[in-house]
């Protein structure tokens, strides 16, 4: 869907307003440093361009730094390699990747290190899961550290000046049947509120209406047959590339109408051109940034 | 059993695989058309080789769910009827049309199904299924939704039921969890860490809660949520033995040579990229990599040197006044065109040629890296519409057929 991407061109963007940005890679694949061209990111934040710092979730480097700013008992030394069992635990209880994940990134916006967090979150099946971790938590973990600090997390997520989810889809039948569901869980299971829904890769419109028409016109035998007699046979070739790319926009467009439809007038819909780029990287980010940029100007 | 027709072909292709093998993993990336790709396939098998197939599947798009019929479904197997399948693809001379079933994932029902299964009394297996913890967990707990899948992949296929069942998976945070998920759940249930973990409360004797992990995770969760975690996998730990050997058999049957995977991608950069590394990590396991499907593709015609040079013959005919009289003319049999819009549509039309070729060349190079890979692969061209009939699914299978 080109979530990273997107991801990285908002940090782009408020980092060139003069604002300091951290953006966080939440699923580790490193699309992000390839979104910016920098070396593998890591745990701890890189300055990738100025003021615009970039990290990847990792959720045992989470739980370190949490023991070490929270719970200050010297036995965290002596607890050795965590790995293993950190990995156990994990798999076993509920919600603890999930809250450690959230919860650093909520530490981050508490503590008012960044000016702007932004999270190139997990994919949309995960997403719930992890922004309602401090909630789901409360209800299983009734005494304890972790269930009084669920309470600034769970203010911090809820507060729609703070926080909001931006859902990245493209107008193709899948995504946006996923991006109506997932709005419909987010809403029922959390009380996040929905910033934007932006669509990616969207072709642009070949013709007007009337046009349209007159491209029909022109692919009937007859007409074909003197199209090709001007330009060549393999005429035949650009004029089913137009068709196919105007199908292909046609069933996009009644896709975005569906979203449109969903989303109803409180949630802004931006849309994001397909870039014919051959690069890709650094050059992409900044160009979606501009388109952005320009759809919310 | 028994029923399978198998066809001679004359190069192995997706006939070929379909015919020899018994189980199809279909995997990839989120948003490339797996589910479809998957229903294409069990059409396929169906119709063209005459075999019994299962289709199982995770969250279908809602169109092409109603159109197999599987909306009010859950896990159970539906079929499609028979004289539906025989409209939308003509028998197919020598072959007896075989059937095509349906059945949708559900992960909360598949762990209620193992509970059942493993608990050694009916007191245990309540206690499981009432417990608020397994109730949270069974949505989680070691991806489980990757493990169910392989694990009624496993009980449909020794149901004997069935020539062939093809899998659709479910989204994976990484597309390793779903081929380690049986190991891990293996690991998990055997682990000395988890009987470990229970010891104190089983004992009621806290002598290892002087362990430093006992005293952060103590300080940290609580006493009462580590009691009610723990609680939880006393009771699971009653059933330790056949989890085990059980997640080892679903483990086993990921490289069985009756099982293949099929990896589904578009030639977008990031799936692409899913692709090749599902591939080197299936061949690192040592697991079957049947096909690779490229899917939604333009058509290679359009690098063709000659095909840019037509779209700039086009734009060059948009400016000369004399033919776009003549194609008014031809027109005007049909339409009252506008000569200004003819020279327009023809100008656009050559113009964005180049657009399509700067995506047709980055497809290209996705591909070189696919094929470069040496499995079987399929184009399967972009129709410019969404899948979501048996027609469509047919249409598609002729592509997936002619690889």
């Amino acid at each position: 869907m080109g979530k990273t991407t997107v991801a990285a061109a908002i940090g782009e963007l408020a980092a060139g307003t003069g604002k300091s940005v951290l953006v966080c890679e939440m699923d580790a694949k490193g699309a992000l440093a390839t979104a910016y061209e920098v070396p593998p990111l890591s745990f701890s934040p890189t300055e990738v361009l100025p003021r615009l710092w970039a990290m990847t979730m990792s959720t045992e480097d989470s739980l370190r730094e949490y023991l070490r700013l929270f719970v200050r008992i010297p036995l965290v030394a002596r607890l050795g390699p965590l790995a293993h069992m950190f990995d156990f635990i994990a798999d076993a209880a509920p919600g603890v990747k999930e809250i450690l994940g959230v919860g650093k990134i909520c530490y981050e916006v508490r503590e008012q290190h960044y000016d702007l967090v932004v999270v190139d979150a997990e994919a949309s099946g995960h997403v719930v899961a992890q922004i309602a971790a401090p909630q789901a938590i409360r209800q299983l973990v009734h005494v304890g550290l972790v269930r009084d600090q669920t309470e600034w997390m769970i203010d911090i997520l809820h507060d729609p000046v703070t926080t909001g989810l931006v859902i990245v889809t493209t107008p193709e039948e899948m995504p946006v049947t996923e991006t109506v569901e997932l709005i419909e869980r987010v809403r029922s299971e959390t009380r996040v509120d929905i910033a934007a829904v932006m669509a990616n890769r969207v072709l642009p419109a070949l013709f007007t209406d009337r046009e349209s028409m007159v491209f029909q016109d022109l692919n009937s035998a007859a007409v074909r047959a003197q199209i090709v007699a001007i330009a060549g046979a393999k005429v035949t070739t650009v004029l089913d590339a137009a068709a196919l790319t105007e199908a292909r926009r046609h069933v996009g467009a009644e896709h975005l109408d569906r979203l449109r439809t969903s989303l109803g007038p409180g949630v802004p819909l931006l849309i994001i051109p397909e870039l014919f780029t051959r690069a890709s990287g650094r050059r992409v980010v900044s160009l979606v940034a501009q388109a952005i940029s320009d759809e919310i100007n | 059993m028994g029923r399978r027709v198998v066809r001679s072909v004359d190069a192995p292709g997706i006939d070929t695989l379909l015919a020899s093998k018994e189980m199809v993993i279909v995997c990839g990336s989120g948003g490339t058309g797996k589910t479809t790709v998957a229903a294409s396939l069990g059409v396929l098998a169906a119709t063209q080789l005459g075999a019994r197939v299962l289709v199982l599947t995770v969250d279908p798009a809602r169109r092409l769910a109603s159109a197999l019929g599987m909306n009010a479904f859950g896990n159970s197997e539906v079929q499609i009827a028979p004289e539906v399948l025989r409209l939308a693809s003509p028998p197919v001379r020598g072959v007896t049309q075989g059937e095509l079933w349906v059945a949708m994932l559900d992960t909360k029902a598949g762990w209620d199904e193992l509970i059942r299964r493993h608990a050694p009394d009916a007191v245990l297996r309540d206690k499981v299924l009432a417990n608020p913890l397994y109730q949270n967990i069974t949505g989680r707990f070691v991806h489980s939704h990757d493990y169910i899948a392989m694990e009624q992949l496993h009980e449909l296929h020794a149901s004997g039921r069935y020539d062939l069942v093809v899998i659709d998976t479910p989204p994976s945070r990484h597309a390793l969890d779903l081929l380690d998920a049986p190991g891990r759940m293996r690991e998990f249930f055997g682990s000395r860490l988890l009987r470990w973990l229970t010891v104190p409360y089983r004992s009621r004797l806290f002598a290892l809660a002087s362990k430093p992990f006992y005293q952060v995770a103590d300080r940290v969760l609580g006493s009462r949520f580590l009691q009610d975690i723990a609680e939880f996998f006393i009771l699971f730990q009653s059933m330790e033995s056949g989890f085990v050997a059980r997640a080892a058999e679903v483990e086993r049957l990921l490289v069985d040579p009756r099982t293949s995977f099929v990896v589904v991608t578009t030639l977008e950069a990031a799936p692409a990229h899913e692709a090749r590394f599902l591939a080197d990590e299936l061949r690192k396991r040592k697991m079957h990599l049947g096909a690779i499907i490229m899917n939604r593709t333009l058509p290679t015609s359009i690098r063709q040197p000659g095909a840019a040079k037509a779209a700039r013959s086009l734009m060059a005919a948009a400016d000369d006044p004399d033919v776009v009289a003549a194609i008014a003319a031809s027109l005007a049999a049909t339409t009252s065109a506008d000569p200004s819009d003819i020279s327009r549509v023809l100008a656009e039309v050559g113009e964005r040629f180049h657009d399509i070729v700067v995506v047709a060349s980055r497809e290209a190079e996705r591909r070189a890296e696919l094929v470069a890979l040496d499995a079987l692969a399929v184009d399967v061209p972009s129709l410019g519409r969404d899948v979501s009939d048996l027609h469509g699914l047919v249409e598609l299978g002729g592509y997936l057929q002619q690889g």
